[in-house]
């Protein structure tokens, strides 16, 4: 109420500001609903009266097809493990180095941390090509453990958790060198448990994009018992253009994990971009 | 003096162990990859264990005449010309919004945001059936509303790369949305308060308040805005297949299938030389415009 007096709102305004939010709003997660509304009716249904977006009745079979019409048990194993393991030690490496940056002695500190950054600036998809060859030499094509490497650094994470690394005060560590810890056992008995809103967020952009990510697998993973969810949804879309309610069924269910991390850690994404804006 | 130098030396020891297995990881996957590359966009490199042949600036050349790749670039550049005007647009304006208003403020954000985490995949998907001229929704509505001959939309080759952009368009203005709220919130509320005091309309502080304040802020989404475009891959990949004909095909869509597709990995070395150029110089431009143009 403060505001809208402060700034003058009259309240036919105001409102008519909120209408047009909130419609806008329901447009914007439209595909979101229509991808559920299909996934709980059969084809015949959809086809016979396509503008009644609200089932008559539910129904669940697509749900129980799903996991027989592609092997989608195999691809949400494969995504969950290698996005959790990808997330564990990326956000582990990146942090050793974030912590080295911020507070150890480091031979040519400034020339390495200015080379890490470059990875800001450079799309992934510009060594793409040349990185393959690298990875496929390494005789790492179509396993897990070359697209797990290739992910394992990341320029914002470094930057991220330097910069929380930088903020904690220096007595910290020289305390903790007198009380006799090694360097090793202050970053991870002290740096790195005051660092958990930085490392959740961290984990959370991590685990976000690797769950989505399509390209990489799509170049890397060739072998059907490797494949990722997203490939096996790209694939499962090219076999059943028509099977509407199969497909959207897929969709959700492989959407669902991220609304869960979603809900569970909004502010961590909030400020994860946020940090984007705070990297000028 | 000799514990100190000890130390000191333990210190350096592990600095540089922290910091060993990322540069490790950097210098394998990211630093020799760039270096091969520009190697390998000089040969005729095809991949498997055929022996590559020097060809000098040869790819190069091809690229110049090469139309497939001409089509491809400027397919790119329309993209980038309607996605990022577009984004930064409807990103301002929710940004606006949602900091001038007091309720359902958390809710409208996350509203606006969650398309941005989900998968490309899944939504090119969602949004390939809902274009879907005969049995898609968006027909459907539009006919309702009384347009009788509604676009082919992803079968039309005049339509399909707008239809992209429109996708994409809806899937990331929130994330820059997210982006501006967070630059808007940080500016002073004392030079609001003088304006008011001057009887400035909301619409002039807009303009000579917000708008200037938040040019750092708008600049980098600009920057942003454009090197992402220039990455468009996945959307084109699951909802047109670089299709129909060549008219959806994008830059990253044919160092795709040059590289893995026709194994013309030399060939597809070059091109991947010439996005990274293109980047190279919006980044450069950046920093050199960065001062002229933002007001602080």
């Amino acid at each position: 109420m403060e505001a809208i007096t402060k700034s003058k709102w009259d309240r036919p305004a105001y409102l008519l500001v909120i209408m047009l939010l909130i419609a806008f709003s329901i447009a914007t997660l439209f595909p979101f609903l229509w991808m559920i509304s299909t996934s709980l009716r059969t084809d015949v249904d959809l086809f016979k009266n396509p503008m009644n977006w609200i089932p008559s009745s539910l129904y669940l079979n697509n749900y129980q097809e799903v996991w027989t019409a592609i092997p989608f048990g195999q691809y949400f194993l494969n995504t969950f493990k290698l996005t959790v393991i990808i997330t564990v030690l990326q956000v582990i490496i990146c942090s050793m180095a974030a912590y080295a940056f911020a507070k150890l002695k480091v031979p040519f500190k400034k020339t390495v941390f200015l080379l890490f950054m470059t990875n800001l600036m450079m799309p992934w998809h510009s060594i793409m090509v040349p990185q393959f060859s690298v990875v496929s030499e390494l005789g790492l094509y179509n396993t897990h453990t070359g697209y797990v490497l290739i992910q394992l650094f990341s320029g914002f994470g470094i930057f991220l958790m330097r910069q929380f690394f930088m903020s904690l005060p220096n007595e910290l560590n020289e305390a903790a060198r007198v009380d006799g810890y090694s360097e090793w056992q202050i970053f991870w008995r002290i740096a790195m448990p005051l660092s958990a809103p930085s490392l959740s967020t961290f984990a959370i952009f991590t685990f976000t994009f690797m769950w989505n990510d399509y390209l990489a697998p799509l170049i890397y993973l060739n072998d059907d018992s490797l494949k990722t969810l997203q490939l096996g949804l790209k694939a499962f879309q090219t076999e059943h253009t028509m099977d509407y309610g199969l497909l959207m069924a897929g969709t959700v269910l492989a959407t669902i994990p991220m609304i869960v991390v979603f809900l569970l850690g909004e502010r961590f994404f909030i400020q994860s971009v946020a940090t984007t804006g705070m990297k000028n | 003096m000799t514990t100190r130098r000890l130390t000191h030396l333990k210190t350096y020891t592990a600095g540089t162990l922290f910091i060993l297995p990322a540069f490790v990881l950097f210098a394998v996957f990211i630093l020799i990859p760039l270096v091969y590359g520009l190697v390998m966009s000089f040969t005729d490199y095809g991949g498997f264990n055929v022996k590559p042949n020097f060809v000098g600036f040869d790819n190069y050349a091809k690229l110049v005449k090469d139309d497939y790749f001409i089509v491809s670039l400027k397919n790119n550049l329309i993209y980038t010309l309607l996605f990022v005007p577009l984004t930064m647009l409807l990103a301002l304006l929710s940004a606006v919004a949602l900091n001038n208003i007091l309720h359902l403020r958390k809710y409208l954000r996350m509203a606006f945001y969650f398309p941005y985490i989900t998968s490309m995949v899944s939504i090119a998907i969602v949004w390939g059936l809902l274009f879907n001229p005969l049995s898609g929704p968006i027909n459907h509505i539009l006919q309702a509303i009384g347009i009788d001959n509604p676009p082919q939309w992803l079968m039309s080759s005049q339509w399909a790369l707008i239809a992209i952009v429109l996708v994409a368009v809806w899937k990331s203005f929130g994330y820059y949305m997210v982006i501006l709220l967070a630059g808007i919130q940080g500016i002073p509320e004392h030079l609001y308060e003088s304006a008011r005091l001057d009887g400035a309309s909301r619409f002039k502080q807009f303009l000579y308040i917000t708008l200037p304040s938040l040019s750092p802020t708008l600049f980098m989404v600009l920057v942003l805005t454009i090197i992402n475009s220039f990455q468009v891959f996945d959307l084109v990949s699951v909802m047109t297949d670089g299709g129909p004909g060549r008219s959806t095909n994008v830059l990253v869509f044919r160092i795709y299938q040059e590289a893995f597709i026709n194994y013309k990995m030399g060939y597809s070395a070059a091109m991947s030389t010439v996005l990274f150029l293109i980047i190279m110089i919006i980044s450069i431009i950046q920093f050199r415009l960065e001062r002229k143009w933002v007001t602080y």
